[in-house]
């Protein structure tokens, strides 16, 4: 589903020299399999899910979704899969102020082609849990509620490809195990591929199958390397 | 959802700001509308105005402007006079021979008909005789044609009909030539009722008071005409006020002759002795002619040393056209500076207001809007401003119409209703205002265009 070859990406330093962020050589992702990346700050998890999702493109390399060749495409094409075929669930949920809990979660679908109906945007609250929290605004709902809402909203538009940066990162213990669960059986039942960003020991345990970005990303040890 | 319910809930949650720069816009709008609304009042008395139910003025060579001030809004001085005769000259069939045997005095070729009786059959002459007043108001010597003749209202074909009393007559046996009408703005401003006197001053308002009293007969319905401001008098009864009598002139020259002004003997106020006709002047003749005569008439009269013949309606729309179009296109151009202004301030306010929203444009984006989604949305914004503070100002600029009923309706006969369009600029207002929320929305807009998702979120 998810096949990422060469993959390649770097930044100006303030000195102008080129910083490369990201070199991946392979790395493939199946429908509805489920993926931890770990790896520590600053490593490039947050670019290589940007490059993904089509929010930044590549210096070179491929990135194909069901094929498609992601960098191939200009920025609106991006939007626009970015809208049909992904989810994003944000570090910081991301809610939208002024919007309801429910409209939020109908905000993931707005931009799809495909479109969703309101009964979607309730069937998904229903299964996050939140049912009674519809008509909250997201100052009214708890930081495990509001992520919540971030989750259906991610998969409001029927994605095949969760990302997912931190997602329980500003949540509390006690609540991070329950939105994992939650995240993994949604997907489950919806036949969703997950691509889980964390460095959590404890979350890393829940998948089957753990990335660690150091062993897949030379760009870590390249700078590694140098360092030395 | 969509773009537009998107705008709305953005908009909504900035309750404040939106409030306050649609208040701004709906202020210009509504001097906008006020401003055409006055003017379309003002163009409408114009024309009502003009609705004069003659089609000529007569009077002496002079100003055309100032002959049309003084014969149909009463403003201004009378240009000067010409003689009595001249205006039985228009009297048309046989008049003239009869008006010589009702009058008496001296005129020449008495069995004659008039110069112009020709050019006026079906049509009529009226003398009007200015310069007294009553009180502030215009007193105007006329004969009892003047309600009987002509007519008003936008199609020119109402009568003119008496809240009180009746039309004077030329001779009465209870008051003699010395009866009066009123008109209902003189009847209401001076608290007079029929069968009240008045005393017409002589040459200007809190002049000298004429002895000779006239007895109030009539109060005129108001019309939304300049008559509702006239104090009307029999021609005959003020031709025998002191002061109204025409001295003889020299015929080379024109020059009065010293001692001729002699007053009639009259033994009592009701006495039939008229004053005769070489003793007369007129200030105006109001003429109606049919069509191309009436334009004929104008051009010979135009050609004598001594007379014009002007068309009131022509003279009003040049009125119109010289001051009241200039006034009100300075005055739209003032109110639109304030539409202006406030489209500046929803410029300023959405812009400082992307500052703290580019988080939300990344997320948005990050869901799958395109950069064209996110611009849109800010536009839609600035439009939706723009049109609510506008529809505000609308209502609000038309309300102000109905509230001034009372005034304006008495003081102009335009009755202003609030879905009345005074103005075929008013149907630009709803695209002025979407082309001004657009422009005003661009800025932002395009900071929203170029809003970096990866650094933003």
């Amino acid at each position: 589903m998810l096949e990422i070859r060469d993959l390649k990406k770097s930044y100006a330093e303030p000195s102008g020299n080129p910083l490369v962020i990201i070199d991946i050589p392979r790395l493939d992702i199946g429908a509805g399999e489920q993926v931890v990346l770990r790896g520590e700050s600053g490593g490039g998890k947050t670019t290589l899910l940007h490059l993904i999702s089509g929010i930044v493109t590549a210096d070179s390399g491929s990135i194909k979704l069901d094929g498609m060749e992601l960098n191939k495409f200009s920025e609106s094409a991006r939007d626009r899969i970015r809208a049909d075929k992904m989810g994003y669930v944000f570090q910081t949920f991301n809610l939208l102020p002024g919007f309801t809990a429910l409209e939020n979660v109908r905000l993931g679908m707005t931009f799809a082609r495909k479109k969703m109906n309101l009964e979607r945007a309730k069937d998904l609250m229903n299964r996050v849990g939140l049912a009674d929290r519809m008509n909250y605004m997201p100052n009214q709902l708890s930081v495990g509620q509001q992520q919540r809402v971030a989750v259906a909203r991610a998969l409001a538009n029927k994605p095949r490809l969760l990302l997912a940066d931190e997602p329980t990162a500003n949540v509390d213990p006690a609540n991070q195990n329950r939105i994992i669960e939650l995240i993994q059986e949604v997907c489950r039942e919806d036949v969703v591929a997950i691509l889980l960003v964390t460095h959590s020991d404890e979350i890393s345990k829940r998948f089957e199958r753990v990335e660690r970005l150091e062993q897949i990303n030379l760009a870590i040890a390249t700078a590694g390397a140098m360092e030395l | 959802m969509n773009l537009f319910s998107i705008a709305i809930r953005n908009l909504l949650y900035r309750k404040l700001p939106t409030a306050l720069t649609m208040l701004s816009m709906a202020l210009g709008v509504a001097l906008v509308v006020i401003v055409l609304t006055i003017s379309g009042v003002v163009e409408k008395t114009f024309e009502r105005t003009s609705n004069v139910g003659y089609n000529l003025i007569v009077g002496a060579k002079g100003n055309s402007i100032q002959l049309t001030f003084n014969t149909v809004f009463f403003l201004s001085q009378p240009v000067e006079n010409i003689s009595y005769s001249y205006y039985m000259e228009y009297m048309p069939g046989d008049d003239r021979q009869k008006e010589f045997k009702r009058i008496g005095g001296i005129l020449k070729e008495p069995e004659r008909s008039g110069l112009y009786a020709s050019r006026m059959k079906n049509g009529f002459a009226i003398p009007l005789c200015m310069g007294d007043y009553i009180g502030s108001f215009r007193c105007i010597g006329t004969t009892p044609d003047y309600f009987r003749l002509l007519k008003h209202g936008d199609m020119n074909d109402l009568d003119y009909r008496f809240s009180q009393g009746r039309n004077f007559v030329d001779y009465s046996d209870e008051h003699g030539y010395f009866e009066a009408v009123l008109g209902s703005q003189v009847a209401a401003g001076m608290k007079l009722k029929v069968g009240d006197e008045i005393f017409a001053s002589h040459g200007a308002a809190g002049g000298t008071a004429h002895d000779q009293a006239f007895r109030i007969v009539g109060v005129l319905a108001p019309t939304g005409t300049p008559n509702d401001r006239g104090a009307f008098v029999n021609i005959e009864g003020f031709y025998l006020l002191e002061g109204h009598i025409a001295p003889d002139r020299d015929e080379a020259s024109g020059i009065e002759k010293k001692g001729t002004i002699v007053a009639p003997e009259r033994e009592s106020a009701l006495s039939k002795v008229r004053l005769p006709i070489e003793k007369r002047e007129v200030t105006a003749i109001l003429i109606k002619s049919e069509g191309p005569r009436a334009i004929g008439l104008q051009k010979d009269v135009n050609k004598t040393q001594f007379a014009q013949a002007i068309s009131p309606i022509a003279e009003i729309a040049g009125l119109l056209g010289l001051f009241i179009q200039p006034i009100k296109w300075a005055l739209l151009a003032l109110t639109s500076m304030v539409c202006l202004v406030s489209a500046i301030s929803i410029l300023v306010s959405i812009y400082n207001s992307m500052s703290e929203r580019k988080r939300d444009i990344a997320v948005m984006r990050a869901l799958g809007a395109s950069r064209d989604h996110v611009t849109l949305i800010i536009l839609v914004e600035s439009v939706l401003i723009a049109l609510g503070g506008g529809i505000l100002g609308w209502v609000a600029g038309h309300a102000v119409g109905p509230l001034a009923n009372a005034w304006t309706e008495s003081a102009t006969g335009v009755r202003i209703q609030f879905f009345n369009v005074n103005s075929a600029l008013e149907p630009w207002i709803v695209p002025g205002l979407i082309l001004i929320g657009t422009l005003a929305g661009i800025i932002p807009a395009m900071s929203a265009y170029k809003t970096s998702v990866a650094k933003s979120l």
